[in-house]
């Protein structure tokens, strides 16, 4: 058997079935740290057969043998370590894999996952990394690529994070309704977290990474139909499709950051900016507006200014208000003083700035200083401008970023007199 | 976030470290040994490199022609890069921790060297949100 033209590709269907067959292993074996194990060994297994020998009648029965046999190896010899033989081949023989497992349980099953991969117990590096492996059906390597850090390094983060979920107890059970709604909002701040990791990436060598937010965006989805009455899922669904939307535009070739002012509008990807909008619509009359629907639509009205002197800062204001209300978070602050200064002028937002600088949350961080830098240009004061453009440019971690602020810092300082220029 | 924490020294510094009793010397290079193994073990570790020592080091400027032109003479005080560690950790603080202990390294008769870590960020090439 070869493979034909007419089979679907390998790899995408690969990953859609990761966390299916992963909730029938945990299901039967009730460990969820080496049936995650032998389900990637299992999918690795299949990346290599299947281009050879074709696809399975039922790849998903075909990954759930081999995932069984892998655990099967896998309890005796943890068992021939404990000298425990004879019980454990009593155990064994309770263990036939099946068949075929039927799907009666494969939405709750990734949601499950999801749960679980997102848990509070875990730090962030740990949940997104378990969550691109055992819910998106990356490999080790693959994960280890687009964060940049050895692959034996990302394999000890994934190993800490499952012995941590043993360790905690977690059951595999979806969560209490009453847990339910704030385990949900970890999980989306863990999708949310990869998306930006991959759309905030410089183009350029770095592609792989942009992957990142595809699959963030691939992930979200499915909690959109896992979750279809979460007004919030589909905002942050609507939040990425909006935001992406705009990726070709706001880099140069080199990776050189493009601000959304002076970016080139016709490389914006229209057809998902549509289906963003669609999404959105679609949820704003619906229910709770949350976070992200008002970020979505702050995004929207963006991508919907053909000019960007046409954009509606007012009703973008009026969205950060009410975005104000609802987070304690100050960068929602800080984004709401340039919808200040849009509406009202520079010299209103910058006394909105003198108030952030008391959150020790934001008083070092360089977005405060590129903010002000931007509002003093604003307001025409470049000599204090050019000293913060350069401030910030100190303070951030991203190279790309850098060079945008002291090429902005640059910019301004070569108009101005030499005197000033050299305080 | 990924930071570097570098160990730096004089060439004093490094002349006595040539000194030391094997006891001292084998202590430290254990140690240094496991402290490895243990940012491995804890999912941070990104890269480590020891480094030649300073009587091997060279400044090099380009010639008139492009050609290299070296010069080995330092300043007694200069301090010289020993060995670092780059690791990917969730905040500054983390960082400073694993600088802790890596100060901590044992030194001549079993006491504690307390060296210096110079702790500074790897620049990305994407905006972390901070918050």
């Amino acid at each position: 058997m070869t493979r034909q033209l007419s089979d679907p590709p390998i790899e995408p269907l690969l990953r859609d079935l990761t966390p299916q067959v992963l909730g029938i292993v945990v299901r039967r074996f009730r460990d969820f740290a080496a049936a995650e194990d032998a389900v990637q060994e299992a999918s690795l297994a299949a990346a290599t057969q299947w281009p050879r020998d074709g696809l399975p009648q039922n790849p998903r029965a075909w990954l759930t043998q081999v995932a069984f046999r892998r655990m099967t190896d896998h309890i005796r010899s943890e068992s021939a370590r404990r000298h425990r033989e004879s019980e454990a081949a009593l155990e064994m023989d309770q263990l036939a894999p099946p068949v075929d497992a039927t799907g009666e349980s494969d939405h709750d099953d990734t949601l499950i996952l999801l749960f679980m991969c997102c848990h509070p117990a875990l730090t962030l590096a740990s949940a997104i990394a378990l969550t691109l492996r055992a819910v998106g059906g990356l490999t080790t390597a693959e994960i280890a690529h687009a964060f940049l850090v050895p692959e034996t390094t990302m394999a000890q983060r994934i190993s800490r994070a499952k012995q941590n979920i043993t360790d905690s107890g977690i059951p595999f059970q979806l969560p209490t309704t009453e847990e339910r709604a704030q385990r949900l909002r970890a999980v989306l701040h863990v999708l949310y977290l990869i998306f930006n990791e991959g759309y905030t990436s410089s183009a350029g060598p770095d592609l792989r990474r942009a992957d990142l937010s595809h699959e963030a965006m691939r992930l979200t989805r499915i909690v959109r139909q896992l979750q279809p009455d979460d007004t919030e899922v589909a905002g942050l669904l609507a939040l990425m499709l909006l935001t992406d939307a705009r990726r070709q535009a706001r880099t140069t070739a080199e990776g050189e950051l493009i601000p959304l002012s002076q970016q080139d509008r016709s490389l914006w990807d229209h057809q998902q900016i549509a289906e963003g909008v669609a999404v959105l619509t679609a949820t704003l009359p619906r229910g709770a507006i949350g976070p992200y629907q008002l970020q979505a639509a702050i995004a929207a009205i963006h991508d919907e200014a053909a000019r960007v002197e046409d954009t509606d800062w007012p009703q973008i204001l009026a969205l950060y208000d009410l975005l104000k209300r609802m987070s304690d978070n100050p960068m929602v602050a800080l984004n709401r003083a340039i919808a200040v200064a849009m509406v009202h002028g520079p010299r209103k937002a910058l006394e909105l700035l003198d108030a952030l600088k008391m959150d020790a949350r934001l008083a070092d961080h360089h977005r405060l200083e590129a903010v002000r830098g931007h509002l003093l240009e604003l307001a025409g004061d470049h000599r204090r401008a050019v000293w913060h453009y350069r401030a910030a440019a100190g303070k951030t971690g991203s190279l790309p970023e850098r060079n945008y602020l002291l090429a902005q810092a640059a910019r301004l300082s070569s108009k101005l007199p030499l005197t000033n220029e050299q305080e | 976030m990924k930071y570097i924490l570098m160990m730096n020294g004089t060439k004093a510094h490094f002349s006595e470290y040539a000194k030391w009793p094997k006891k001292d010397m084998e202590a430290n290079v254990a140690f240094m040994r496991a402290f490895s193994k243990q940012l491995k073990d804890e999912g941070v570790y990104v890269a480590t490199e020891g480094l030649g020592w300073p009587d091997q080091a060279k400044l090099v400027r380009a010639g008139k022609d492009g050609t290299p032109m070296t010069d080995g003479v330092f300043p007694e005080s200069k301090e010289f890069l020993a060995g670092y560690w780059i690791v990917d950790v969730e905040s500054p603080e983390q960082a400073y921790k694993i600088a802790a202990r890596a100060s901590a390294a044992p030194g001549l008769d079993g006491v504690l060297c307390n060296m210096p870590i110079e702790v500074r960020q790897v620049l990305g090439s994407h905006s972390d949100l901070g918050l």
